[in-house]
């Protein structure tokens, strides 16, 4: 996964939660399917439209609610980055840990427009709309945690450290595939 | 300058003197647990793991298994518990909804720093501890590492003044902030103050459980006589609580005069700014009405529903579902006769579960249906179907409504 990520945005509003995303009965599913269900009520059909490189910009308190990992859910379908006015917590964390690259960018979904192309730096914290030729610059996250995205997320880097067994170290690079595992132990 | 609870207890694990609202920081966890969902969604035996003696792991969301992903994920923890000497094994017909297991077992210490996976971990910020919901990478890591790492947020500080009527739970008071003040991401909240005395540990654990529903990061309460005398009475001794300082600084202060607050409800899909007193709440007929959740499923709640049903029967149409929040609680409850009560009247009583608040089993709505909850969360389609309703409420006000069949004021039902 690249700390800079270029692809079409898709806009969404405020206080997207998880619920929203990764419905519960999404939970008795296999990642694939359970990915499939994102914005089921809030956008229907979203996940039929998505293409993998794409970017989700949503407003602010983007993701409250449940630990429930969403974030390798967006990674299931290819989603390339997220930027949002402002994450919840713990949202941010999960996304950090699946590899997923977040930016928090304000007033983001009146610099973006649905089908606009974006490009996203979070190593320098530069932003562009390629489409507007809006640009601009945001903090950057700390450098530890740019490394766990960068490495693909924090189960990898576990491997490298030698507490997970060296044979995953290709399998976990995918958030995704890190809650593949359910039922198999492997 | 000087340093709220949560700062004292990031400087104090981070071997820090001083941490401030803006850093961030890399602590040492004093105690991580596991719940069955890890086992079921994200599990791989590790190799080494830091210290079993700090880990626990707790059978809540989805037990007895519901799904052959959910029996498997059961599996794993047994096999991780016997592998790894994990002595802190909450298994079913031990079990229990994670928070309320911390909290009664002790796992949650003042001063010190909690981890679970689970959204509600703030719970254990009555216990002066410093907990959050994590996600399950995050644990997983902190299971292996011992370590976790915090960016510091701001701190909204609750001044508690007063005495809150005897109707008046902590879910009321935290729906009343909640519609009072609305979200708060990216900033902790703090609880203390010259009421503080008069609120009990079970009012504090629920509205410390529901930072999470304001999206606010650890939600933490000052130490006090009424937490040191809990604590004795469980058996937690040798802590080192991390009170505020006087000169700590707040991003905000707010006072909340616990005299002057009734029964509180929240409409449909958010308690953030989407509240009205009972009272003023329009006529609104109900289908399912719910008691449980790490929020609402303790003996305490048990003993308010049992008060309100005791010779009375649930109105026709309506079905009530009540979870105790741990084994423990429904083997007590049921001592004590509030079980008996409660299915007298035409209660279903459920094990020890997060079942019907995430929606997952154990009494999920459909479409069009109306539930009035005293659970952690009324997001829409959090309890089953996107098409269904759920408002939220008091223990009390759930069982006076389920009782007249609409949402109701207990004043109004109460002997």
């Amino acid at each position: 996964m690249n700390l800079r990520f270029t692809g079409r945005v898709w806009v969404f509003g405020d206080s997207l939660n998880t619920d929203a995303m990764y419905p519960a009965f999404a939970m008795k599913m296999d990642p694939p399917e359970a990915a499939r269900q994102i914005f089921y009520e809030v956008r229907p059909g979203w996940t039929d439209e998505v293409s993998p490189g794409d970017i989700v910009v949503a407003g602010k308190n983007f993701g409250i609610g449940s630990s429930r990992p969403v974030a390798a859910l967006f990674v299931e379908l290819g989603v390339a980055g997220l930027v949002a006015e402002e994450f919840n917590s713990l949202f941010l964390r999960n996304a950090v840990n699946a590899g997923l690259p977040a930016m928090t960018l304000p007033h983001a979904t009146s610099l973006f427009s649905d089908g606009d192309t974006g490009t996203f730096d979070l190593s320098d914290g530069s932003w562009r709309n390629d489409t507007s030729g809006v640009s601009g610059t945001v903090p950057t996250l700390p450098g530890f945690l740019l490394d766990i995205i960068a490495s693909g997320g924090l189960l990898p880097r576990l491997v490298e450290q030698g507490y997970l067994p060296s044979d995953l170290a290709d399998t976990l690079r995918s958030g995704a595939v890190a809650i593949r595992s359910a039922g198999s132990g492997a | 300058m000087g340093m709220t609870a949560i700062e004292k207890i990031m400087a104090r694990k981070a071997g820090r003197q001083n941490v401030s609202a803006g850093e961030t920081v890399v602590v040492e966890v004093d105690m991580t647990v596991l719940v069955d969902l890890q086992f079921a969604m994200m599990w791989y035996p590790p190799i080494r793991i830091h210290d079993p003696d700090k880990i626990a792991i707790v059978m809540d969301h989805a037990v007895p298994a519901p799904t052959i992903k959910d029996a498997e994920g059961g599996s794993h923890a047994r096999k991780f518990a016997a592998d790894f000497g994990i002595k802190r094994f909450f298994d079913v017909g031990n079990h229990g909804i994670c928070h309320p297991v911390i909290a009664d077992n002790g796992l949650a210490r003042p001063g010190e720093v909690l981890a679970c996976t689970d959204s509600h971990t703030c719970a254990a910020g009555a216990y002066n501890n410093a907990a959050r919901g994590l996600g399950p990478a995050e644990i997983y890591s902190i299971m292996c590492t011992g370590t976790t790492w915090y960016q510091v947020a701001p701190t909204i500080r609750y001044e508690l003044d007063g005495v809150k009527p005897d109707v008046v739970s902590g879910k009321d008071i935290f729906l009343y902030i909640a519609n009072a003040y609305g979200d708060a991401p990216n900033f902790n909240l703090e609880y203390g103050g010259a009421g503080l005395h008069a609120l009990p540990m079970h009012d504090r654990r629920t509205i410390a459980t529901q930072g999470a529903e304001v999206s606010a990061d650890f939600s933490t309460f000052e130490a006090d006589e009424v937490l040191r005398d809990h604590l004795n009475s469980i058996g937690v001794a040798d802590y080192v609580v991390a009170q505020p300082d006087p000169d700590a600084h707040y991003h905000t202060t707010r006072r909340i005069d616990l005299s002057t607050l009734e029964p509180y409800v929240a409409r449909p899909g958010t308690v953030s700014r989407n509240g009205l007193p009972v009272s003023q709440l329009e006529h609104q007929k109900v289908d399912q009405a719910f008691i449980g959740s790490c929020a609402n499923g303790q003996l305490e709640d048990l003993e308010i529903a049992a008060d309100i049903l005791r010779g009375r029967s649930v109105a026709q149409g309506v079905r009530l579902l009540v979870t105790p929040g741990t084994q423990a609680v429904y083997r007590e409850a049921m001592r004590r006769g509030y079980l008996q009560d409660i299915a007298d009247a035409g209660g279903v009583v459920t094990n020890s579960t997060c079942g019907a608040c995430f929606g997952y089993h154990m009494g999920v709505v459909g479409p069009g249906e109306v539930c009035i909850t005293a659970s952690t969360r009324n997001f829409t389609g959090r309890m089953g179907s996107a098409g269904a309703e759920i408002f939220m409420a008091s223990p009390a006000t759930v069982a006076a409504s389920a009782v007249t069949g609409y949402i109701t004021d207990p004043r109004s039902v109460t002997k």
